[in-house]
This record gives C-alpha cells, structure tokens and sequence, in this order.
C-alpha cells in the first residue's frame, strides 16, 4: 500500500547523518509509491538536499537556522509539525539518538497519536505499518501495530540499509521551513567528554571490560588488546557495572543505557553478559567471550570463547595477535 | 516546592537471561518463581534527585504516584521509606494494561488533581518496557517544559538546571518551572531507607484513585485506550553456537583463539 512517511534527518558535522541516510532507504523501500520527505535543520542544511535525494527522499523540509544545531525540543518539534502539516505523512521515522529519544514522544503526544521507540525493524505486513523493538532489557522483542495515524517509530542506527547504490543526481523538492521559533529550554553550558581517537560506534573492533576484571587496572591489558589489533581498527569499552564503579568512563559504556555498537567483532572480557549489556552488542558481527565461568550468559550469544581467568589469558593472546601478519 | 515523582513496579530486571519466560499465547511475561518484582531503579534515582533537592533547599514536599495494581503498594512504601511525604496509587480496572499514552494521560491527570506542583520526576524509561516516554508525555500534556536523561538537576529561583547527559559529553539546560525531568543512573545509586525509615513508611496510609476521581472517562485509559496494540511477544534468537578454544595452558587457548580467528578472516 502507498504510504507517505516523513523522516526527520539529522545533520552531523554539516553533512546528512549516516542514519538519516540510512531511515531515508528504509523509507523509500516502505513507502510503495508514496513520497518519501525529510527534514533537514540546522547550518547548511540546504547543502545536503542532493545527499538526501540521492539517499532515497522525494522532499526536502529545510531551515539553515544554525539554533538547530544544538537540540531544542520545541524547535525540532515546530520544524516536524510544520513538515507534517505539509506532507500528511502516514509514518514518521526518526533516528533514535538524543534527538529522536525527546523529539519522538514530544511528537507523538502534540500529534495525539503514538510512537514505538529504539525500533529494529520496521515493516509493512499485510498493508499494514507494524514496528519490532527489544524489551525487558533486551530479554525479549515486541512488534506493534498503530491505532493511530501517523505511525511515529524512532529506530535505532543500522537497523536500516542505506540505498545502494544511492541515485546519484535524483533531484526532488525543496521546501523553506519558517522561522525556528521560540524555546522555553536554554542551554547554558556543555562540557565534552569522549575518548581520543576512534569512537567506539564507529570501530570495526570493540574490546570490552568488565567487572570482572577485579580493578580498574585490569582495563590495561584490555587496552593493551585493543592497541595490538591496531589503534585504527579497535576502540575499547565497558560494562555498566565496571563505569559505574569507576574504573572506566561512562562514555564508554556499551549497553542499553549506554552505547549501541555493531561492529564486526566485539571482544567481551569478563563480562557475564546480562540482557542489558547485551541489548548494546548483540548486533556485533561476531562475540568472542573470554571469562572464567562457562556458565556465563555471554557464552550463549558468543561464536568463539575462552574459558578461563583473563590474566592468564590476555597477556599470550596480546602476544599472539601482534604476531598476525 | 511540591515535586512529584513518579514511580512503577516491575519485574526485577535482573532476573537471570534463564529464569526469562514468556507466555507468547497471551504476549505477557511469566513472573520468575521466586523473584519479587521490584521499584524499577531508575524511579527510585528520580526520587533521589528530588530528594537531594529538597534536603539543600531545607524546605519542600514530595508526592509519590504509581499506577499500578496493588502489590505497587510496595513501590510506593519504599519512595516513602527514602523520605517522600505522601503517596497516591492510582488503580482501578479501567486503569489496567494500556501504553505509554494512557500511562502518561493517567499520571497527568493525577498531577492535575494535585494542582500545586512545581516538578515531575521520572525514570529516564521504565526498566521492563524500555519506553522512554512516559516523561516527556507528562510534559506535552500539561504543556510544561522538559529535560530527559539527567545525571544532575538543581532549582534556584524558580529555575530548574538539569545537567543532561549527550552521546559525547554534558549539557546544562536551564527549565522555568514547572518542569519534567528524567533522571539516569549517572546520578549514582539511591539512598538505602533506615530501618526507622520503613517501619514509618509501612503505617503511612496511600491514597487511592480511581479513573472516576481523576475524571477520566474509562474507554480513554487502560487497555481500552492504548495506541500501541502488542501483536507479539517474543524472546530473540542469540544464536551464538559457541565454539570453546581447547587447549592445556591459557597460552595455547590464547594462540587458538588468534589462529581461528584468523582462518575466519575475523583478525
Ligand atoms: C535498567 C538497567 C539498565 C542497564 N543498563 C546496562 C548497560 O547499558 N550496560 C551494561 O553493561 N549493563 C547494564 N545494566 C547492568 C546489567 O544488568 C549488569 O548488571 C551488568 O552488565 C554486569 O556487568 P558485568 O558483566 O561487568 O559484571 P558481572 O555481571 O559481575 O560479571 C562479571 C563477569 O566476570 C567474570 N569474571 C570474574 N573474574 C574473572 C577473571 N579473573 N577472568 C575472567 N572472567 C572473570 C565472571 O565470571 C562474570 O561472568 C543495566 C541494568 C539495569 C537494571
């Protein structure tokens, strides 16, 4: 059936987020001849409307306003409500990021309609808009249908293929959003905290500690590991209880409160792999577990494993990945 | 200063991945034996927040909501046993099942009642559902302002700064009141209540409403008036088919590991 949906885009560092491109190829294939739209707000959003009908958009909603460029929930919701009003969308789909996690139920309540959250996977069944998310700290999955119109999903990063090959040079509409618009929240200081070098949602090669490591000095043999698989290639995280004992950096939590990584290797190194933890890797390639438990749960989602104490372990396995050519 | 925070019983999510069961004919988790459910934790820091601020500013009062049925009863008592003031149970039949929508028209309607509230607390998102809006609906439906995933909130004349947390860092927003707010385990555990404490919070007396004392017309709550309808319930594939390293010393395991890992053109 063909169904108009409306993605509201983000821009990352200028350019059209991979996610957008990403949920804007995802539209393109629900949408079954409907027009696929996407907003794109913040400085030199108008730049990126070529990026975003190659990546499968229709329309374009834009507002160079650079007060987009920080979030303002009232802002992002006036641009979304004026892209709704002019796109009658039948589903919207936003990335579930800082902004999609405040903008999609903000939406969904002004709209008086619903939203599911961190979807995976979204699909038309039986012409019909229906949304699978993971639950229960990732225990389980539940997939829902809409009473209500629009559909509102915001869906989590990588769930969803980027057209490929784009359609480079598709051309399509632009339209000017008005004025951004007033907001009652301001922002008034911000503070960075992220590790040097590769981010860990962006490595291919995820190295992961947790409280089993007995002290925050275990994390240098498990950076150790990280560095003899190449500083280019592997980025090193953390369990929530070993972040919240202190021994590593929040920033570097993996998991359902933390951050959610895909890459195609995750190494958990005494992990037990609780449904939460797991909730921010299960999507990883392939999980080697290295623990001293063989009952562990990471066992069970884990392709390759070591049984044994991590100490022993990590120092000749060190040794025998620098000795790969 | 009134705050309100709002509180919900669910399943310990901690219950072990083994102990995890699903009724998938009825779409409903099969409580664990053995396990009893538990104040979802990231209620319990909201309460904290709201505590903190009130022990600073030395004066101010806290009202803590559920909906729920009535085990929640225990929810309540330990928001109260932490050192909130008063209690609501909002239960009913019609109240029962439903979404994140009816949840968040319930508790407005609730807070509306209450009339005189300067703050909202919430859980960053219920640790059974995962939603992550009940919160933010709170705030559209009494036209209030809002900040999610707090590691850190603090009210000066009539200002509320939340300290949110970002991808790749922090960021301080500052809400006229009233205000929502939901709060992350960045802020750190809550307090455990004295004995004292409880024992004081077990005679308390919670309230009760019902759909009819909140107004609320009854096909516009619960089950009847949820957005969302859960088709299915199901528990994921791992699918790990784990393959153990053999090996008579950790550095054989070792040199194993990096062999086949290797071979599988992984490394
Ligand atoms: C609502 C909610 C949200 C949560 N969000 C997250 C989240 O985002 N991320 C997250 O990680 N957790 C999260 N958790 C916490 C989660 O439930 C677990 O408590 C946590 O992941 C456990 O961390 P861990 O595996 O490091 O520690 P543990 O569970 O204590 O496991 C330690 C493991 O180390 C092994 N071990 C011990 N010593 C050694 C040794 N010498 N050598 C090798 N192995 C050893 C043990 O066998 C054990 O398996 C959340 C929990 C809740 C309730």
């Amino acid at each position: 059936m063909a169904r108009n949906i409306l993605v509201i885009g983000e821009l990352d560092g200028g350019a059209l987020s991979s996610t957008t491109a990403e949920l804007v190829g995802g539209a393109s294939r629900l949408a079954d001849g409907g027009q696929v739209s996407v907003t794109l707000t913040g400085a030199g959003a108008s730049g990126q409307t070529d990026a975003a009908f190659a990546a499968g958009a229709d329309r374009a909603f834009v507002n160079d306003d650079a007060t987009y460029d920080e979030f303002r929930s009232d802002q992002w919701v006036g641009a979304a409500e004026q892209a709704i009003d002019q796109s009658a969308p039948d589903v919207i789909l936003i990335a579930q990021s800082i902004v999609g996690r405040d903008l999609g139920p903000r939406l969904a309540f002004r709209r008086d309609t619903a939203v599911a959250m961190d979807c995976v996977s979204i699909e038309d069944s039986g012409g019909a808009f229906r949304a699978t998310r993971p639950c229960y700290g990732g225990n389980a999955q539940a997939t829902y249908a809409f009473a209500t119109s629009p559909a509102i999903a915001t869906v989590r990063a990588k769930s969803q293929e980027p057209l490929d090959p784009p359609r480079e040079g598709a051309s399509g509409e632009v339209v000017e959003l008005s004025g951004a618009g007033e907001s009652r929240a301001e922002i008034v200081g911000r503070e960075a905290a992220v590790a040097e070098g590769l981010q860990l949602q962006d490595a291919p090669v995820v190295v992961s500690g947790g409280r089993g490591l007995g002290a925050p000095e275990g994390f240098g043999l498990v950076e150790e590991l990280a560095e003899a698989i190449g500083t280019d290639k592997a980025a090193v995280g953390s369990s929530r209880a070993a972040c919240d004992l202190g021994w590593y950096p929040p920033s570097q939590q993996v998991g359902l409160t933390g951050k959610v990584v895909t890459p195609d290797l995750y190494i958990a190194i005494a992990i037990s792999g609780a449904s939460q933890h797991m909730a921010g890797c299960s999507g990883s390639k392939t999980i080697i577990a290295i623990n001293k438990d063989p009952e562990a749960n990471i066992f069970k989602a884990a392709r390759y494993g070591i049984v044994g104490d991590y100490k022993e372990v990590l120092p000749p396995l060190i040794e025998a990945v620098k000795n790969l050519d | 200063m009134h705050f309100v925070v709002c509180a919900k019983q669910i399943p310990d999510p901690e219950t072990p991945p083994s102990a995890f069961r699903i009724d998938e004919a009825n779409n409903e988790v099969i409580p664990a034996p053995g396990i009893s459910p538990v104040l979802s934790q990231f209620d319990g820091m909201a309460a904290e927040a709201a505590l903190r601020i009130i022990e600073a500013a030395g004066e101010g009062k806290i009202t803590v909501i559920s909906l729920g049925q009535e085990s929640a009863q225990a929810a309540i008592k330990q928001v109260l046993a932490m050192g909130a003031d008063e209690g609501i149970l909002l239960e009913d039949d019609a109240l029962q099942g439903g979404d994140s929508y009816t949840t968040a028209r319930t508790l407005a309607a609730a807070i509306e009642k209450l009339g005189d509230v300067d703050a909202v607390f919430c859980g960053r998102q219920a640790a059974d559902w995962d939603m992550g809006q009940v919160g933010l609906g709170l705030a559209e439906l009494l036209g209030w302002p809002s900040a999610i995933i707090a590691k850190d909130v603090q009210i000066e004349n009539g200002t509320m700064h939340v300290q949110r947390v970002l991808a790749d860092g922090f960021e301080t927003v500052a809400l006229p009141l009233p205000a929502v707010v939901t709060i992350s385990n960045e802020i750190g555990d809550p307090r455990y209540p004295k004995l004292q404490q409880i024992m004081r919070a077990a005679r308390k007396t919670v309230n009760r409403w019902s759909a009819e004392d909140l107004g609320l017309d009854p096909s516009t709550v619960g089950d009847a008036g949820a957005r969302l309808k859960l088709e299915r319930l199901f528990i994921p594939e791992l699918g790990g088919d784990v393959e153990i390293m053999e090996g008579e010393s950790a550095e054989e395991q070792a040199q194993n590991l990096a062999t086949t890992l290797r071979e599988a053109k992984v490394l």
